[in-house]
């Protein structure tokens, strides 16, 4: 079948902001499917909140609403464009769910819009338990014993019927299995349904027969209009049933199936997308086998993409959302060719001839007090992935890849040290739970059970991880305690970095390195191909390995390599990959051959489409020198990745690489606290005054000299990781002994906080002659909220032109001093009228990509062609600071929800996983689409809960006071009430919690009757521990919380603004004409 | 672990470490895309005469068992590995891949790059190969090779076809549906359902796969199994319902005694053939084969049926295909394989006899092509 022509109109649902559960992988997805949609002559309306994608950069739409992913806006976005179809299947559960609202609220019937890729019953009953299960019941597929409840009493009901614990509780239509668990008692098992049933945007949970240590599998599967069906890839989990797979190491393809098992979940896989009614795209299935008996189940299905899919085209090079885009339109798998041999039809199973780890990344070190064990509800907020030719291999290059400061699997002298006492003595029963309990470290316990000489079997016990993964470890083990003397080549065949070879070996990397090199030992590169070499390959999507053939066929362009940012973390995700992605395409145009490197299947970087080359490798110095070596570049960017890249600029340079643009020393020296100052001092610039110490009492003796409260952390780090505001000698030493690990080169900077202050944030560009200013972004949140974490609006509008001016003079003469060539982020503090520097990085910033939309301008791209020396920004024609006419509010999302317990507080930790923005040519209105788009919508009116510290009181009555003139009725506590009632507010006063009389704040949001809170945290025990239950409750019964006193002014004039009447939708194509 | 070497006529030579038997074999070189079924591979009698090597890098890794043999022994001339699994992972596992192989002395070799064969083999063409853990130089074993003889004209069918006839499964034991246990409808491990009997018909065993066997009986056929010498007229002295000739190894036009007795029987009773059937039923209609530069032997090949415009993703093993410019005109294409455009079955536009050239039975491989036993039920019915 051909395409559809009776569409030509699509509109496309974005995912929405970066959470746990629904990461870049859509961003991939969108992209996939936007180009794809493009080329076959559709007309694509996109609407995606999150300006940080490249979905959302101008050119892979005609019309890209950077507005918030909700039914009333979609709507409005419909009316405006009128589309003939909605294709809802890429942008993860926002877009399936935002898609469903339009179907049940009959808007996408009163307009004409006709649902394709997956019509809504579909949608339904893949998505709906009850009716999912039905389904598989039908076609005779095997379910859990389980039943689904809407009440706490139903929930007991199904669980008397299973009749033994643990039960496994899942909430329905939840972003990552948010709010489900398993329960192993009755106390349990009555928290996690009652939280389950809160979370459920339908009040339902599931309660299922537990499948603990049952292997789990997935298979990505596709299907066409014509029913032709296909297996992308099947992927068998390596932690067994119980946790997420999202937090799951997962392999692929699946390893210890034999024929006959693998071709009946295929069978059930394809009976499964039919009787779900998936007509067209993409479906990830999960099953669970029992290990003892090959029964298998089925647990559940996504009719759309997924993070899984995006792995598993990742893993096999079948590009699964551009295929889906396409079969969506109407076209059928053999109509289509496969990309990567372009002579054989996407009508086909990709074979592939090599394995494939992933390893999810956790951030449990920014929520110290959340449960760090896995379990149903996923915690991970990024992933790695490696490919090797066997398990062995992929699994070290996995484990390297994700950046955790292991070089391996263990021989790295990293292994961890809590489960021996002080004598070096093996506490047993500590190390088998700490392989019982699946935890985000469990990997690293493995190889010291297996050193102690345990059997495969006694873990298998305690962990229930396939025999096979844990033979396959234990072979590493064995050759890694030989390692000193095994062979070379042997050892690299295993997968051993250089670091592991050198430590048991008593040398240094640099000395395995060049004994490596002179023996003729080298990786050969790999073509991802899709069909195992049966066809020759064109797409150059490449991996390492040490093999007898080098496939790579470098080519006598001159050639830069791109280091991408690896796993994505807090602190360094997706807006490093859209300057990876920029790079590509600008050198691209250059005439340059662009070589990416990367090891993050969720991005587009790693889309073999982005760049000429396409490395999935490791982003260690081995690992991409032998890259730039074999490839033989003639240059290599490092300012665009976040701080991975950055922390192998020396290195690089020093085994000569040219890293191009601002020189790797400038970058250091920026670090560098002497030098700083003086440079500073040099051009006249303030710094809040501070200074560095390599341990606790160095720290103590600064405090004292400078006064608290100080801003302390360590030098080095993305994020604000352990960045931290202390306000006495005691909380500054226990910080010292426990949150950081302070040495002479690594110093601790100690800094005057500076109170009250407004944070600035700028993004520069300068090519060595010209500077020219990005944006100035001023932040709602004042100085002391870490700047990721705070909302910022372009342009400034409360600072003063003459503030601007010398804001901007600041910028150019720091650039100029710092010699940079690309880009350069600074942050400033501006207190009673004094400009003070924070912080100066000479290299790309999570705000690029929200500064170069705001503005219409893409800054990654030009910092790329300045760098690579063939353009000055004169040629490009960027020499002046655009001023927007719209006003663009940027917004933090966090992941509180995920991690129940753990305060919601802002603080120099930077704790937000993602980003949406708001544009409009109001600022009430910009803020409040940023404020709906993050999921955390504005009332218009009602109870407002106000409470804050002492500190904050007379700030807060003006404030409470216009809430009250807006028509808020404002309600308070005992401290707060007497400020208001001197201010002339009327208030109602509410019990202190820890009072212990009734009704409190918490029964009146329990009971909807709060829509909005402000507070601010208290110093006090007492008031802090009562903030922190109404701010917890606040997030689950999702009102929003005003939690500093510049935050509530501009809720004030977002409220006001939204008051005046409706607002209005407009794509960035229309703000930048 | 001893060395064991791979030469390829042409020269080319990999050394790795033996498993399974020690010694030397000779064969023809070839390469299977199947992730997994490396345990239907290695019994699958068309691989007769052969040195497979699995591209796929992680071979044994559940084991081998009974429930899984194609035939009573393994057939391969020798098995190519990237790398063999200490550890048999899987409830089903009877005896390690390693065991299994010295127990039928099987040669094997590991740790050789297997990706670096599949390219030869692909930009050369599958070729005579030795693997030995004998050789004493790689010269020795490269002389191995070039002494092998040659896969076209070789009838490897003498070699496994049955020497008496049998009847398959009469009790009807062998042949139910495999299945895993399933709580929600209550099916147990056990051998599924059998239908009662509806034809009676004979199998011409040119190197029969067990399953073929099985999905014969499922479609309520019962079996009667002859060997690759049996006539026309003794054939027909049966009065069969229908007549099937199976897969088998080596070179078709070397089977000049079976087109001769298939070209007897069509017509007279409704033919169905599979493989290396496929490729005789094109002899016996007039028409020809070629070797294939490097064959087709996978999971995963796409195989459009001309007939409704769908696809399936279908098993495959073979090394010569129907030359499609050589069929009559009463012969009709009704399958293409994407991948190449090639033949993958033929109708007789008059007569009630068809062809697949791939694996409807898969074992291994997916079951998307078993429509076909069901056409071959129909098609006696229809003529009845």
């Amino acid at each position: 079948m051909p395409k559809d022509t009776s569409i030509q109109k699509i509109l496309l649902i974005g995912a929405g902001p970066i959470v746990i559960g629904q990461g870049c992988e859509f961003d991939y997805s969108g992209v996939q499917a936007c180009k794809a949609l493009q080329e076959e002559g559709y007309t694509v309306v996109l609407v995606n909140s999150n300006p940080a994608t490249i979905m959302t950069d101008p050119e892979f739409a005609a019309r890209t609403y950077i507005e918030p992913i909700t039914p009333e806006v979609v709507e409005k976005i419909i009316i405006a464009e009128k589309p003939d179809a909605l294709l809802p299947t890429l942008g993860g559960q926002t877009a399936l769910n935002t898609a469903m609202s339009l179907v049940e609220n009959g808007a996408l019937e009163k307009h004409g819009v006709k649902l394709i890729g997956a019509n809504a019953e579909a949608i339904e009953k893949g998505e709906d338990r009850l009716l999912f299960k039905e389904a598989m019941l039908k076609i005779g597929l095997d379910v859990p014993h389980s039943g689904v409840a809407h009440t706490m009493a139903e929930a007991e009901v199904i669980a008397k019927e299973i009749g033994t614990f643990p039960l496994i509780i899942r909430p329905a239509y939840t972003l990552g299995g948010s709010g489900g668990g398993i329960a192993y008692n009755r106390e349990e098992f009555e928290n996690i349904v009652t939280h389950g049933l809160d979370l459920s945007p339908v009040t339902e949970v599931l309660v299922e027969e537990s499948l603990l240590g049952w292997k789990e599998y997935e298979m990505e599967v596709m299907r066409d209009h014509a029913d032709n069906c296909v297996v992308i890839c099947s992927i068998e989990n390596f932690d067994p049933m119980g946790v997420h797979t999202g937090d799951s190491i997962t392999v692929a393809p699946a390893q210890t199936l034999s024929d006959r098992e693998y071709q009946i979940m295929r069978d059930a896989s394809f009976a499964i997308i039919r009787e779900i009614g998936v007509e067209t795209g993409g479906s990830n299935i999960q099953f669970s086998t029992d290990p003892k008996t090959g029964r298998m189940i089925v647990i559940e299905m996504n009719p759309r993409v997924s993070r899984s899919s995006a792995l598993a085209s990742k893993a096999t090079g079948f590009p699964i959302a551009k295929i889906a885009a396409k079969l969506a339109v109407g076209y059928t798998l053999d109509e289509l060719p496969n990309d990567i041999t372009k002579e054989t039809p996407a009508s086909f199973e990709p074979t592939i001839d090599y394995c494939v780890v992933k390893l999810p990344r956790f951030t449990f070190e920014k929520f110290p007090a959340a449960d760090a064990t896995l379990t149903t509800q996923m915690k991970a907020v990024g992933e790695a992935m490696a490919i090797g030719r066997t398990f062995k291999e992929s699994m070290q290059k996995a484990l390297r890849s994700l950046e955790t400061g292991h070089s391996g699997f263990s021989f790295d002298g990293k292994d961890p040290i809590d489960v021996f006492d002080e004598n070096g003595v093996l506490d047993e029963a500590k190390l088998e739970q700490r392989i019982s309990i699946p935890t985000a470290e469990r990997i690293y316990y493995l190889p010291i059970a297996m050193r102690a000489g345990w059997s495969i079997d006694r873990i298998f016990e305690l962990c229930a991880i396939d025999r096979w993964f844990l033979a396959n470890l234990q072979e590493i083990v064995t050759a890694g305690e030989n390692l000193a003397t095994l062979d070379l080549r042997r050892a690299k065949e295993l997968g051993f970095s250089d670091v592991q070879i050198a430590l048991a070996r008593g040398t240094d990397q640099d000395t395995v390195r060049a004994e490596r090199k002179a023996a003729g030992i080298i990786p050969t590169y790999r073509l991802v191909d899709t069909c195992a070499a049966e066809f020759e390959a064109a797409t150059p999507y490449f991996y390492s390995t040490y093999g007898d053939e080098d496939e790579s066929r470098p080519s006598d362009k001159r050639k830069i390599m791109i280091l991408g940012g690896g796993p994505n973390r807090i602190g360094q995700g997706i807006e490093f990959d859209y300057c990876c992605v920029h790079a590509a395409f600008a050198l691209k145009d250059l005439g340059f051959e662009t070589i990416m490197v990367n090891s993050n299947p969720e991005t587009v970087s790693t889309d073999y489409d982005t760049s000429d080359k396409l490395f999935f490798e490791p982003l260690t110095l081995e690992d991409v020198l032998n890259i730039y070596e074999n490839e033989d570049c003639w240059g290599a960017i490092v300012q665009f990745g976040g701080q991975t890249p950055l922390n192998l600029a020396a290195d690089l340079k020093r085994h000569g690489v040219n890293v191009i643009g601002t020189s790797p020393e400038s970058i250091e020296k920026a670090e560098d606290r002497e030098f700083f100052i003086g440079l500073l001092n040099k051009l006249d610039l303030k710094q809040a005054p501070g200074g560095t110490a390599t341990s606790k009492e160095g720290a103590i003796e600064v405090a004292s000299k400078i006064g608290f409260p100080v801003l302390v952390r360590p030098s080095f780090v993305l994020g604000g990781r352990a960045m931290m505001i202390v306000y006495n000698n005691e909380e500054l030493a226990h910080y010292m002994d426990t949150a950081v690990e302070a040495s002479p080169d690594r110093p601790v900077l100690v800094d005057r906080f500076l109170q009250d202050a407004i944070e600035i944030d700028v993004d520069c560009i300068s090519d060595g002659e010209t500077t020219v200013v990005g944006a100035i972004m001023e932040h709602i949140e004042q100085a002391g909220v870490h700047s990721g974490d705070s909302a910022c609006v372009i342009p400034s509008f409360s600072l003063s032109d003459a503030m601007l001016a010398e804001i901007t003079k600041a910028a150019k003469s720091l650039a100029k001093e710092l010699e940079v060539i690309g880009l350069m982020n600074i942050q400033f503090a501006v207190q009673e009228g004094n400009l003070y520097v924070i912080e100066v990085n000479p290299r790309a910033s999570r705000t690029v990509p929200f500064v170069s939309k705001t503005i219409g301008q893409p800054l990654a791209k030009y910092a790329a062609q300045v760098m690579s020396g063939e353009r000055t920004l004169k040629e490009i024609g960027f020499t002046d600071e655009v001023i927007p006419p719209h006003i663009a509010v940027k917004e933090a999302v966090f992941p509180f929800a995920k991690f129940p317990g753990v305060d919601t507080t802002l603080s120099p930790e930077m704790k937000s996983t993602g980003e949406v923005m708001g544009i409009d040519s109001d600022l009430g209105l910009a803020y409040a689409k940023s404020q709906m788009a993050s999921g955390a919508p504005l009332p218009t009116g009602g109870n407002l809960f106000v409470s804050v510290k002492d500190s904050d009181k007379e700030k807060v009555a003006p404030i409470a006071k216009q809430f009250h003139d807006l028509g808020f009725k404002i309600h308070t506590t005992a401290g707060t009430a007497k400020i208001l009632k001197a201010a002339g507010v009327p208030i109602t006063t509410l019990h202190k919690l820890h009072e212990g009389r009734r009704p409190t704040v918490i029964d009146m949001l329990k009971n909807g009757e709060i829509t909005l809170i402000i507070n601010t945290p208290s110093t006090d025990e007492s008031g802090r521990l009562d903030g922190m239950h109404i701010r917890t409750t606040a997030l689950t019964q999702r009102v929003p919380v005003i939690s500093t006193m510049r935050g509530g002014d501009a809720s004030l004039l977002a409220i006001s603004s939204l008051q005046k009447g409706d607002f209005g939708v407009k794509p960035l194509q229309d703000f930048h004409e | 672990m001893p060395q064991a070497i791979l030469a390829l006529e042409d020269g080319r030579t990999f050394t790795g470490e033996s498993f399974g038997a020690t010694g030397t074999s000779v064969g023809e070189a070839c390469f299977n895309t199947s992730m997994t079924g490396y345990q239907e591979v290695l019994t699958d009698p068309s691989y007769r005469g052969q040195i497979v090597a699995m591209t796929y890098p992680l071979i044994g890794n559940y084991g081998t068992n009974e429930a899984d043999n194609e035939s009573d022994i393994p057939h391969v001339r020798g098995f190519v590995v990237n790398e063999l699994s200490t550890v048999a992972s899987c409830y089903r596992n009877e005896k390690p891949l390693s065991e299994y192989l010295s127990d039928h002395n099987i040669i094997g070799i590991q740790r050789i790059d297997t990706r670096a064969l599949t390219k030869h083999l692909r930009t050369r063409g599958a070729m005579r190969a030795a693997l030995t853990t004998e050789a004493k130089s790689a010269e020795e074993a490269i002389e191995m090779a070039k002494n092998a003889a040659g896969m076209e004209g070789s009838d490897f069918v003498k070699e496994v076809s049955t020497e008496k006839g049998y009847h398959w499964d009469p009790d009807g034991t062998e042949s139910g549906l495999w299945q895993i246990p399933n709580v929600s409808t209550g099916v147990s491990a056990e051998r599924g359902p059998l239908p009662p009997v509806k034809h009676k018909i004979v199998a011409y065993d040119l190197g029969v796969k067990r399953n073929i066997l099985r999905s014969l009986r499922q479609h309520g056929f019962d079996v009667e199994v002859v060997g690759a010498r049996t006539s026309a007229k003794d054939v027909l002295a049966k009065n069969p319902d229908g007549v099937f000739f199976s897969n088998g190894p080596g070179d078709p036009s070397a089977l000049d005694y079976v087109h001769s007795e298939m070209r007897e029987l069509i017509g007279k009773k409704p033919i169905f053939a599979i493989c290396l059937g496929h490729q005789v039923l094109a002899h016996a209609l007039g028409g020809s084969t070629y070797k294939l530069k490097f064959g087709h032997r996978g999971g995963n090949q796409p195989v459009k049926d001309l007939r409704s415009g769908k696809v399936a993703i279908t098993s495959q093993n073979h090394g010569f295909a129907v030359d499609p410019e050589s069929l009559p005109a009463h012969v009709k294409v009704t399958h293409i394989n994407l991948n190449d455009n090639s033949v993958e079955g033929i109708r007789h536009r008059n007569e009630p006899a068809f062809s697949v050239q791939y694996h409807p039975e898969a074992a291994p491989g997916p079951h998307d092509a078993s429509y076909f036993f069901q056409e071959f039920s129909d098609l006696i019915d229809s003529t009845k």
